[in-house]
Formats: C-alpha cells, sequence, structure tokens
C-alpha cells in the first residue's frame, strides 16, 4: 500500500518538478564551471540561465510525455487485461452489458457503491485490476525518474561553450507558444463542426429550404402516428425575423447613445469627468446579462405595457420593444468604448490642421474627426451588432416563446437563442428533429455574426492607419 | 543649465530693430505661461508686410510657441495662458470678442508633419474654401482647386489623380499640399512651423522655392532649425532662446554681424 501511494501520480508529479529544478541549477553551474576554464561567461554561446534551462527541459519534457502517455492509455490497456482474465460467460456478453460490468469492477477498485451484490468473479477481477494499477504505477515511476535523471545527465555532459543553448531552449518556446495559440483555434474548428454534423443531421429529416424560408415555426414531432397536433412545423423565418427585430432596436438604441457619449467624452469633456464617466460607463458591460434579463422583464416591460395602455395602444407584455431597448443599454459600452478609443487616436494633427483652416470645432470633429475614425467606428458597431444578436440572457427572460411574424415591436416575439434554450433545456433525446433544429438555428446564427466579426475586421484592418 | 538662464536673465531685452516699415502684425509684451511655466518672457516684434520672418534658436526656447500664438492655436492647449497684444492689422487677436474661426481663415499654418486629412487630394484642398463658403459650385471649387495647387508647385505632379487620397503622396508632396491647403482659404498671413524638418534635400528646396514665390502675396513666418534655411529663405530673422526675444533684425546683419553674443554663438555654433 505504501508503495502504491509513493508512485502515485501527483507524487511522481513532485519528485519530477525537483528533479527538473535541481538540474537547472547542475546545468547553469556546470555552464559556469566551463565558463570558468575559459576564462570568462561571455566565452560561452548563451547566458549561463539557458545551459540551466535546457537541462531543466532535457530532464523534464521526456519524462512528462511519457506520463501523460500513459494516464491517456492506462485505463484502456487496464481494461484489455482484465477482460482478457474474466471468465468466458461474462467476457461474450453483448457490448453494453460487458460495460456495467466494468463499472462494477472499476466502482469497487475505487471504493464506491456497487450496483448489485458482489458476485466472486467480479471481486476477483477488481483485485486483479488494482494490483494491475499498482504494477503499471511503479512501473512508470521506474520509466519516468530514470528517464529524467539520463536527459539531465547527457544534457549536462553535452554542455561546452559552444552549444547553442539559447537557441534550443527558444525554439522548444516557440513551439510551446504555437501549441498554444493553435489550441484555440482547434477547439473553434471543433465546435464548428459538432454543430455542422448535428445540423446535417437535421436537413436529412427537413429540407434546408423549408427551414431557411418557411413561414411557420412549431417545432415539435409526433411520437405516435394517431397523435393530435402532431405536425411541426420548421420554418425559421419568424425566428430569425424576431432576432432581427430585437437587435435592430437595441442598435437602433446604442449606436447612437454610445456614438455621441463617445464623442463628448474623447472631445468635449474634460479631464476630471473623463476619468469618472468612462469607467462607469464600461462598468454597464460588467453587469451580469441575467441581471438585465430581469431589469427587461420586471421594470421596463410593465412600464411600456402602461405606457402603451395610457395611449390606448395593446402592447403585449413581453413586447419585442422591452426587450430591444434593455439589450440596446447592454451595448452601449461596447460602442463607445471602442469608439472612444479610436476617435483618441486620431492624430492632434488632424485637428489642428482642420482648425488652422479655421473650422469650427463641430466641423473639424464632423469632417474630420469622425471620417478618420469611421473605420473604427464601423467595426466596434459590427461587433455589437453580432454580440446583440447572440445576447441571449435578456430574451429567453423578456422576449416571448411565440414565434409571430409581425413588423410590430409591441408584439412579443422570438429570437433565435431564446429557440435553441427552449429546445434543449431539461431531458431531450437528441434523434428527433425537434432537438436537431437547434443545431440547425445554431449553425446559422454561427454563420451570421461569424460573418459580422470578418466584416468587421475586415472594414477595421483596410481603413487601418489611413491616416499615417 | 540653470546658470545659462541667470546669463539670459541679465541680458534680457531685445538686441536689434523689432519695428518694421511696414508691419502686418504687430506683437507687444507677450508672455505665455503653460500652467507654471513662463514659456514667452515679455516678446515684441513686428511681422512686416510680404515678407518672410524666420525665427530661429535652440530647442525649447519658444518659438514654436510664439508662433502658435499668431493665430490662437495655443487655444487648444488648456493649460496655455497668453497676455499681451498681438495685433493683426489693427484688430487686437486677444480682444475678448474676437472670433478665432475667421482668425484662423486670415492667419493660415502649416505644421512641422504634413497632416494631410484622410480624404481625396481634391477634397483636402476644396475643404476650406467649402466651409467658408468661398465657393458656390463645382466649377469655380475646381478653379480654386487648380491655382491652389498651381501656387504650392503641385498641380503638375497630381492633376490626373486628384482623387487619389492626399495620404498617398509622398512626405515632401503631402506638405505642399498642406500649403496648397492653407493657401485656398486665401489667408493673409501663413505661419510655418519647421516645415521642412520631415523631408529630404529635394523636398526641402522645393518648399523653400515655393515659400520665396509666395512671399509676393502673402506676409509668412517660418519658425526653423536650420540656419542655412532662414538665411536662405528669409528678409528678417529672430533670435529666441529660453522664451526670451535676444535678437531680431535684417537676415544678411544677423548672420554676418550679430551684436548679441548669445546670437553669436549660437549662429557660429557653439551651442544649440
Amino acid at each position: 500500500m505504501l508503495k502504491q501511494r509513493l508512485m502515485s501520480p501527483l507524487v511522481l508529479i513532485l519528485i519530477l518538478l525537483c528533479l527538473t529544478g535541481v538540474s537547472y541549477q547542475l546545468g547553469r553551474t556546470r555552464a559556469l564551471s566551463v565558463a570558468k576554464k575559459l576564462g570568462a561567461v561571455k566565452t560561452l554561446h548563451s547566458r549561463p540561465v539557458y545551459y540551466g534551462v535546457l537541462t531543466a527541459l532535457w530532464c523534464g519534457l521526456p519524462a512528462l510525455f511519457v506520463f501523460v502517455a500513459w494516464q491517456v492509455c492506462e485505463p484502456v490497456i487496464m481494461t484489455k487485461l482484465v477482460v482478457a482474465q474474466l471468465p468466458e460467460e461474462i467476457r461474450t456478453l453483448p457490448e453494453n452489458r460487458l460495460n456495467l460490468a466494468l463499472n462494477d469492477i472499476k466502482n469497487l477498485v475505487s471504493g464506491n457503491i456497487v450496483s448489485s451484490e458482489i458476485k466472486p468473479e467480479i471481486e476477483e477481477a477488481a483485485n486483479l485490476y488494482k494490483n494491475l494499477q499498482a504494477t503499471g504505477n511503479v512501473a512508470l515511476g521506474v520509466v519516468i525518474l530514470s528517464l529524467a535523471l539520463i536527459g539531465a545527465f547527457f544534457s549536462r555532459q553535452r554542455i561546452t561553450h559552444v552549444l547553442r543553448a539559447r537557441n534550443h531552449v527558444e525554439n522548444v518556446f516557440t513551439f510551446f507558444l504555437i501549441a498554444c495559440s493553435t489550441f484555440a483555434i482547434f477547439t473553434t474548428i471543433g465546435i464548428v463542426l459538432s454543430v455542422l454534423f448535428e445540423a446535417i443531421r437535421f436537413f436529412k429529416v427537413i429540407p434546408i429550404s423549408d427551414f431557411l424560408f418557411g413561414l411557420e415555426w412549431s417545432p415539435q414531432m409526433a411520437i405516435r402516428s394517431d397523435q393530435v397536433g402532431s405536425s411541426g412545423a420548421f420554418g425559421a423565418i419568424p425566428v430569425f425575423a424576431g432576432t432581427a427585430m430585437i437587435s435592430g432596436i437595441a442598435m437602433f438604441v446604442a449606436v447612437p447613445l454610445g456614438l455621441m457619449s463617445a464623442i463628448y467624452l474623447s472631445e468635449y469633456a474634460g479631464k476630471s469627468f473623463r476619468s469618472v464617466a468612462k469607467p462607469l460607463l464600461e462598468i454597464l458591460a460588467g453587469i451580469p446579462t441575467v441581471v438585465y434579463g430581469f431589469f427587461a422583464a420586471l421594470t421596463v416591460a410593465p412600464f411600456i405595457r402602461n405606457m402603451g395602455g395610457t395611449f390606448g395602444l395593446d402592447v403585449s407584455s413581453e413586447s419585442a420593444l422591452a426587450a430591444g431597448l434593455v439589450m440596446g443599454i447592454m451595448i452601449i459600452p461596447f460602442i463607445s468604448s471602442l469608439s472612444d478609443d479610436v476617435i483618441n487616436a486620431v492624430p492632434q494633427a488632424m485637428r489642428d490642421g482642420a482648425l488652422a483652416l479655421g473650422a469650427t470645432k463641430s466641423e473639424t470633429i464632423k469632417q474630420v474627426v469622425i471620417p478618420a475614425a469611421l473605420p473604427g467606428i464601423v467595426g466596434g458597431v459590427l461587433l455589437a451588432a453580432s454580440r446583440a444578436i447572440g445576447e441571449t440572457m435578456i430574451v429567453v427572460m423578456a422576449a416571448g416563446l411565440a414565434a409571430n411574424l409581425t413588423a410590430n415591436p409591441l408584439q412579443a416575439v422570438t429570437t433565435v437563442t431564446v429557440q435553441i434554450v427552449t429546445l434543449l433545456v431539461g431531458d431531450q433525446e437528441f434523434d428527433s428533429p425537434k432537438t436537431l433544429v437547434a443545431f440547425a438555428l445554431g449553425l446559422v446564427l454561427f454563420i451570421v455574426t461569424l460573418m459580422l466579426n470578418i466584416i468587421a475586421l475586415y472594414v477595421v484592418r483596410k481603413y487601418r492607419e489611413q491616416y499615417e | 543649465m540653470s546658470k545659462q538662464k541667470k546669463y539670459t536673465r541679465e541680458q534680457r531685452g531685445t538686441v536689434g530693430r523689432i519695428e518694421s516699415d511696414n508691419p502686418r502684425m504687430t506683437c507687444r509684451n507677450v508672455n505665455v505661461y503653460y500652467g507654471d511655466k513662463h514659456a514667452i518672457i515679455d516678446v515684441s516684434i513686428d511681422v512686416g508686410r510680404n515678407e518672410v520672418i524666420a525665427m530661429i534658436g535652440p530647442s525649447g526656447c519658444g518659438k514654436s510657441t510664439f508662433l502658435r500664438c499668431l493665430n490662437r492655436m495655443n487655444d487648444t492647449i488648456p493649460t496655455c495662458r497668453v497676455t499681451g497684444d498681438i495685433f493683426l492689422d489693427d484688430t487686437d487677436i486677444y480682444e475678448k470678442n474676437i472670433d478665432v474661426v475667421p482668425l484662423r481663415a486670415q492667419v493660415g499654418m502649416v505644421f512641422q508633419k504634413p497632416n494631410p486629412f484622410p480624404k481625396s487630394i481634391y477634397d483636402n484642398i476644396a475643404y476650406g474654401p467649402r466651409i467658408h463658403g468661398l465657393v458656390g459650385n463645382r466649377q469655380e471649387e475646381d478653379e480654386i482647386v487648380e491655382t491652389s495647387l498651381k501656387k504650392a508647385g503641385l498641380w503638375k505632379e497630381v492633376q490626373d489623380r486628384l482623387n487619389q487620397p492626399g495620404t498617398s503622396l509622398s512626405g515632401g508632396q503631402q506638405q505642399r499640399l498642406c500649403i496648397a491647403r492653407t493657401i485656398a482659404v486665401s489667408p493673409e498671413v501663413i505661419l510655418m512651423d519647421e516645415p521642412c524638418s520631415a523631408l529630404d534635400p529635394i523636398a526641402t528646396a522645393k518648399i523653400e522655392e515655393l515659400i520665396d514665390e509666395l512671399r509676393e502675396h502673402y506676409t509668412i513666418a517660418i519658425v526653423t532649425h536650420s540656419m542655412q534655411q532662414a538665411a536662405r529663405v528669409s528678409q528678417r530673422t529672430a533670435y529666441f532662446h529660453l522664451g526670451d526675444l535676444i535678437e531680431v533684425g535684417e537676415t544678411k546683419k544677423i548672420f554676418t554681424n550679430p551684436q548679441h553674443t548669445l546670437t553669436e554663438d549660437y549662429i557660429t555654433g557653439r551651442f544649440g
């Protein structure tokens, strides 16, 4: 038992870390002593630190690699070995039953509660599993530690004044940086592909044209053929229209307010006002969207309903207007903050040039500063738009569920994100169009926001530094 | 540094003749403060009609600050305060009810770094006349653009590409574009703040030639770091030192026979 403890993965890693630290010191002192023999530290190709890091890398990296590989492969190998030892009648069970038995074994090993009474052969297998795991861990420990020692030793032996330690170390770190940056990219690709494949499954049942151009939305499928109201309709136009309307209202609120406040802050406001107002405005971006959501549902929507009532208008209690207004307030900081930054980035020389021609301050702002900052402003607006389209929490709480195809902002509409949430919340089977349609909606949403982002980046890049 | 400051304090008072026979701008007892810093100390000088006056001096001597007083560009700096009188003809430009907008149309300015607007070459020139309502229709606009570019010696180089952005021009062309832009609103005085410091010798030569031609119609005040340039383009020269105006006089006289030791030291290259 003690042996097993000693060789547990955590302890192994700690030992490995210590060894790495020691080998750093070894490499560094070795480099220094080599340098001493030759006369001065500058006779070394690289600084002593790099020899230390190189030795540490040789000590730690191969061992770490083996460790990770083993952690990934261990369960598979162990299971194979254990299954091979199981009696004939269990081994030949169908796959799902076999998996149940294996689960029992694993639970037994880790001391969890086991589903049924323990059969002797299962217990035997569990013991075998335990033993194998112990042996495996010891073997792993031996292999890793010897690898680390060998690596440290040999790389220490290699240290001479001509060893290009810095280049080696930098290559390793470059590789590490590349790995980090591609990680995010591959994750994105993974997400896109998973959504894409599920959406394709959906489009096999419902034709893509029915989905994209259908005017009726009522996502349900018959469980029995004689069910009442079983016919589903998957025309997404009302949902898209709802999203478009609410985002449109949001942009209608956010663009003028955001832009004007950016202009005031950057061109007119005094230093003290600016230093207070800008952080305050940015706090808006830090409010959790769920808070905006109940603000919209509990404060703004009833207010609009009452106001409408006094004018004799029929306002739905979950009007698109309420959700749009609050969403607009939410995205103000995106526009104002980005615009403020780009307006400030317009060189003072540009303003001086216009003022020296006798332009007034407002002429200078309207005709010189804003045009110069326009690409950045457009980029900020498009980013805010894609944020509005993808926003979920506010509309889940404040917009309706009914898919009305209407142009009246006082009625309830639903949005793509709301539908996705309602379709996927709860226990669902992922094999009927009713749930798969969520992926199709997600795909469309993703494509739209991606396009907006690409256009925003293109605009910003194309016109950037035009005044340089 | 502080010793030198003391030295100039004792020697304060301008040597040479500050008056001009035919003055366009008259500055009397001008002081400029940046917050607590006294940047220009009691400077009096005339800028003569149709003459080029060069302002020289070591870095930080206040020559650019003084130049920026002449069309109140210092108003854009919040901490800056100006006292004294500056007259354009008979108007005190620092009087309370003077509007800076028409003033700046009368006293134009060209900056150290070319700063064309992010617009086409055509619009860069036409912008000023448009805001001042100097043009009524497209034809007049075309005319003003053409004459301004011709005066700035840029017409031949850009006449086929007036719709391209002003920023697509080379540095020297951009600076001439900025001069053309200034000319387009028909100012009376043109201020130039080291207009050639970002340019190569050939572009510099073109601008200097241009300044000489412009003298016929305009009054020009130019700040420069290059004494050769001052000697080449100007009729009168003013030497600034740590906020004081040390010496003013005819350019020839200043460069051949300076009266003040500080001027002499600077011109002979002993410091600066």
